[in-house]
């Protein structure tokens, strides 16, 4: 369980130089990205407005607020990262986003897609969306802002953390591991309470 | 001070929403203590760490502690010899919900199911969504508020079970669904269980469940030893905070039950995520408010 402070963008030997508990805390630019711009671009037919070229996407949800040509942050927070899942091997292989940022964790086909390129599922503290908000210094752009509030997301990022790399490059994935090891203590625990099993 | 009224009822709608999604009850915070204190897994500690940090940034700077603002739920609770205008009571509700929505600002998370137009005011057909009760031992009106948020709510789940399934099906059922949700319901939080009823009413007691201020036992012994194994099994999963292993999955199990018929038993897990929010605000007929949770 090591711990890293990265700036962005990263390159593809540091993210395989990743392991699952390892901590992670990010400097630079990360790309808020959810649901609407997705589908905008991958069921749409648009490309992408933005090189994601070594930068990480942070699965948000955000509440803004335009003053004057800004976007003022009221709150930001991360959503769950599986209804996204099938976007996310394009996103890095087409993309080259090179970290996913989010809560809950991504399937198989995304576990692969980042051992053959190079890049990691980081889990944020889901529900702390008052610290993630502090440390996002800036909203410094917004791409597709006809979308809003599931625009595009430029943000700038200061001691962005800790994460902890749940989903690496070497096919290791955190939650699916905590999963299995549940579903091996079930019988017992089924015991224990007297919960008969067939 | 003055006089209840409408006006007032309104006001305190809007004023518990945000309270409600700003300042987590003292109760959550003892308990995510303690479940700290008891927490040996390095990666679970630092997910501990970030939300008490978390925590007193949200009380520090004044800001919302999860971005998910929920769908707006307003327990009502009307007082005996109490005489009110119930339908005026869920107007002011309704615009209470609104203006908090609108005037604090906050994103609306509410939307129509199918358009997914989303008119960002947190309410409109069927919302907020409102309970009613009545305690002749109360000479004041009590509002609950809690907003619910997606993550937490997605991973509900309900079973009608027969008579013959028994007990021991209910709590698989129940480990169960807590062990498939994983990381996705923000854990460690309360796993509100409803047990009889209707297949209505069950998902209404179990929401009641997470209402109730953590580490409160249910009454009925029966239940509270059922709440105290039912706690330590889930604990024992090892699904550990937001999913990533550990020694706590859940602060609390509560269980709220009903009298149902003799051919079904109907079970519902309501599951609430660590940032379970909730605000509270009695009224008396003077216009004497007092806030709590």
């Amino acid at each position: 369980m090591a711990s890293y402070t990265l700036n962005t963008p990263f390159d593809e030997k540091t993210m395989r130089s990743l392991y699952v508990r390892d901590l992670v805390t990010i400097n630079g630019h990360i790309f808020g990205m959810r649901d609407k711009n997705m589908i905008h671009c991958f069921d749409k037919g648009n490309e992408l407005p933005v090189s994601l070229d070594g930068f990480p996407i942070l699965h948000t949800a955000p509440s803004l607020k335009k003053v004057g040509d800004r976007w003022e942050k009221i709150i930001i927070g991360t959503t769950t990262s599986t209804r996204m899942d099938r976007f996310s091997p394009a996103l890095m292989e087409q993309y080259g986003s090179r970290a996913i940022i989010g809560k809950s964790g991504l399937y198989q086909g995304s576990l692969d897609a980042m051992g053959r390129f190079g890049a990691c599922y980081l889990a944020i503290v889901g529900g702390a969306a008052a610290i993630e908000t502090t440390q996002i210094e800036e909203v410094e752009e917004v791409y597709w802002p006809q979308l809003h509030p599931e625009a595009i997301y430029k943000l700038r990022v200061k001691g962005f953390g800790p994460l902890i790399v749940a989903m690496d490059s070497h096919g290791n994935n955190l939650y699916a591991d905590v999963q299995a090891e549940a579903q091996e203590r079930l019988p017992q625990i089924y015991r224990n309470y007297g919960i008969l099993t067939e | 001070m003055g006089k209840f009224s409408y006006q007032l009822v309104e006001d305190i709608a809007k004023e518990l929403y945000i309270r409600a999604l700003k300042v987590l009850p003292p109760d959550v915070r003892e308990a995510l203590r303690r479940a700290y204190e008891r927490e040996t897994n390095p990666t679970a500690r630092t997910i501990f760490e970030t939300i008490f940090k978390s925590i007193e940034i949200s009380d520090t700077k004044d800001m919302l502690i999860c971005q998910d603002t929920g769908l707006p739920i307003y327990m009502v609770e009307i007082g005996g010899g109490f005489a009110v205008d119930g339908a005026k009571i869920k107007a002011a509700l309704a615009e209470g919900a609104k203006r908090a929505t609108v005037e604090h600002p906050f994103r609306g998370s509410s939307l129509h199911p199918v358009t997914r137009e989303n008119p960002q005011t947190s309410i409109g057909k069927g919302l907020p969504i409102i309970y009613w009760d009545f305690n002749p031992e109360a000479d004041y009106l009590d509002i609950l508020m809690m907003p619910k948020g997606s993550g937490s709510e997605n991973m509900s789940a309900m079973k009608m079970f027969t008579p013959a399934e028994g007990l021991n099906a209910v709590k698989k059922f129940i480990i169960d669904t807590v062990t498939n949700s994983g990381g996705n319901p923000c854990p460690p939080g309360i796993i509100g269980v409803g047990i009889g009823g209707t297949a209505d009413l069950v998902g209404v007691l179990a929401k009641k469940a997470i209402s109730r201020p953590v580490g409160t036992r249910n009454p009925d012994t029966f239940f509270a030893k059922m709440e105290e194994e039912l706690e330590e099994a889930i604990n024992g999963t090892g699904i550990g905070p937001m999913g990533l292993g550990g020694d706590i999955t859940t602060l609390a199990v509560h269980i709220e039950w009903a009298y149902t018929h003799i051919t079904q038993n109907p079970v519902a897990v309501n599951t609430q995520c660590w940032a379970a929010r909730r605000a509270r605000a009695k009224i008396w007929a003077d216009g004497r408010v007092e806030y709590g949770f």
